[in-house]
């Protein structure tokens, strides 16, 4: 250990290993090399790993949509190519029979998957959206980003079948002047005047929608479209713990028994399993993570297996210097220390050196894709133990392969050497 | 051991008073330099003791006669066999860094050494930057720097032409004069007479050993 911090024990290290610089350079490269790709990879693929959960994180990452379509199978006395219409008594009774949902929203919309698109009139500026009717526990599920000033619809407009609308933000741009507050003013949805209170933010995050969705109070959505108790679609929020995939077929298991579906019936009901999805895309990202350290980590290996290459070359072309030392009273032990030093420090400085320029190009990236949010990539990093880790191995197989040249150099005989000429 | 073992010396019996300046002659093959390897620990021998300074070197793994050649022996080359990247100063400091000894204490010595064999102007040069005797004189500073009990000349002279090589003999002599004892193997002659006894040796026996009048070199 007293050898590790002597000043002199170093100055012999650096003047042997700075006797072939460019050769000591390639070598360190090699190493550096892989210590930058296991780097940037794996931050890389923490960045994408990062990226899909900002993705996700409009929506609850454990939820699923359901909806009826056409039985394709005769059960029960009724025949196949029948339509199946959720009710609003269906979210009851899936809440009460299935303890690992947490939330349930039924949704009803127009335009969206069938149905006609809603028409909305300000003045002498039209257009056509898609329109939603919610409940308020919506936005439990998956947020919505209301403007300042607004609000999304709440209890009251649902008990009141208030006439009130939440409108998009490309909506508000082709129905109002720049400028122009919505808030509190009026504008006919299919010929019927509604109030606007709020105004919503679209952001891209699972599931359905565009920024022109025009949101309804549920129950004046029945009322302005007829749909009595029928549901379109449900928004399923499962506990975080609560296995999606089971939950889904639970959820599926239930609606079949209450519309008379056959269990085996495939296509009488429809879904998206958001939590599934995210389920995959985070083992994807996690697989490229470990890929990613597979990677770098055996391009270290082969760095080091160089450095080891090269340590061997130069201790053979030191034969003559070694015996020398040997003679005049190195012990074979100090020689060893000084070849096994000569791989750790080529190892550590090289590693050191990888570290930073990965950290610089991690950055560098980050700095050019900040502002694309689409991009399923963000905050690329790797995290500080497994720079520490990659590090640690590095020293230690920096040790072992130094202990290949190391235990060559002991082994030479001083007479044989000094004989060389 | 090698595959083909070889009986060098076949009984060798000899002494070397403090103070001597030995010369080991013979011809090539004749086991000079597997003597002066046993001398100087580099090798060992089948059988038989030796004795150094009254401590009986024996039972040697190779820690321990690295320990007491930096101890007791200091080595001069024919090949000077000087460590080539490093200046003359820090190639005489070699043998005190093995020691242990701190930097300052190093330097200092190192360079009374190197006044010593008239090169302290040349202690930042590299060997290669020497002329032949100068080297060897840088190497005649580094086997005398850890103040060894013995030191063993391997054809000191043998690189260097004969002006130069009085020089050097001259320097081992005055060395001598000091106190300290000296063997050196050679085959010159001439070398041999400068000495002040002649061990001639040849097949691994002693055929001659006789004091001579002492040639000064200069």
């Amino acid at each position: 250990m007293k050898t590790l911090f002597d000043k002199d024990t170093w100055q012999e290290i650096f003047s042997s290993i700075g006797q072939n610089k460019v050769r000591t350079i390639i070598t360190v490269i090699g190493v550096l090399w892989g210590i930058f790709l296991y780097i940037v990879l794996s931050g890389a693929a923490k960045g994408v790993d990062n990226g899909f959960e900002r993705q996700f994180e409009r929506i609850s990452s454990n939820s699923l949509f359901v909806w009826g379509e056409v039985t394709s199978v005769p059960y029960d006395g009724f025949k196949t190519g029948r339509s199946i219409n959720f009710k609003l008594s269906d979210v009851a009774a899936l809440k009460n029979r299935i303890p690992e949902i947490q939330h349930i929203a039924p949704r009803n919309s127009s335009g969206v998957f069938g149905g006609s698109k809603a028409q909305l009139v300000n003045g002498q500026k039209k257009g056509s959206y898609n329109i939603y009717g919610d409940f308020p526990i919506l936005t439990t599920i998956t947020t919505k980003n209301i403007f300042e000033g607004g609000r999304f619809i709440n209890e009251s407009d649902i008990q009141n079948k208030r006439k009130v609308c939440v409108i998009g933000e490309r909506t508000l741009q082709e129905l109002f002047e720049e400028g122009e507050t919505p808030i509190g003013k009026f504008v006919r949805i299919n010929g019927i005047y509604f109030k606007i209170i709020g105004v919503n933010k679209f952001v891209d995050g699972g599931g359905p929608g565009d920024d022109g969705d025009i949101f309804l109070p549920f129950t004046t959505y029945q009322r302005l479209y007829n749909t009595g108790e029928y549901v379109d679609f449900l928004l399923v929020a499962a506990y975080p713990e609560a296995d999606i995939v089971k939950v889904e077929a639970d959820i599926r298991a239930v609606l079949k028994e209450l519309h008379h579906i056959s269990p085996i019936d495939k296509r009488a009901l429809g879904g998206f399993n958001i939590g599934k999805m995210f389920k995959q895309i985070t083992q994807f990202a996690s697989g490229m993570t470990f890929l990613s350290m597979v990677i770098g980590l055996a391009t270290i290996i082969g760095g080091i297996i160089g450095i080891g290459n090269i340590l061997l070359i130069s201790v053979k072309e030191r034969t003559k210097e070694i015996g020398i030392r040997r003679a005049i009273g190195a012990t074979p032990k100090e020689i060893r220390t000084q070849i096994m030093l000569e791989s750790v420090f080529l190892t550590v400085i090289a590693g050191i050196i990888g570290i930073i320029l990965g950290a610089l190009v991690l950055s560098a990236i980050n700095m050019a894709t900040k502002n694309m949010t689409d991009l399923p990539f963000t905050n690329p990093t790797v995290p500080i133990p497994y720079i520490l880790g990659a590090l640690f191995l590095m020293v230690f197989l920096g040790t072992l392969i130094g202990l290949i040249p190391a235990h060559r150099a002991m082994s030479i005989n001083p007479i044989d050497a000094l004989r060389e000429e | 051991m090698g595959k083909n073992s070889l009986q060098v010396l076949k009984g060798i019996n000899f002494k070397v008073a403090e103070g001597e300046l030995v010369a080991i002659m013979g011809s090539s093959g004749s086991g000079k330099s597997t003597l002066l390897n046993i001398i100087g620990m580099l090798d060992v021998a089948n059988e038989g003791t030796y004795t150094l300074d009254n401590v009986p070197i024996e039972n040697l793994d190779e820690t321990k006669a690295a320990k007491y050649r930096n101890q007791f022996l200091g080595f001069i080359f024919q090949s000077f066999n000087l460590i080539n990247y490093k200046s003359a100063l820090e190639n005489v400091t070699l043998p005190l860094y093995y020691q242990g000894k701190k930097r300052d204490e190093r330097q200092e010595k190192a360079l009374n050494y190197l006044e010593k064999v008239g090169l302290k102007k040349w202690a930042t040069h590299l060997p290669s930057e020497l002329s032949g005797g100068q080297k060897q004189r840088v190497a005649i500073a580094r086997a005398l720097v850890s103040q060894p009990k013995v030191l063993l000349a391997d054809e000191p002279t043998g690189a260097l032409d004969s002006t130069t090589s009085s020089e050097v003999m001259a320097l081992i002599q005055q060395i001598n004069e000091e106190g300290k004892t000296i063997l050196v193997v050679t085959h010159e002659e001439e070398i041999a007479l400068m000495c002040k006894r002649i061990v001639r040796l040849k097949d691994g026996v002693i055929v001659e050993d006789t004091l001579v009048n002492q040639k000064k070199a200069l």
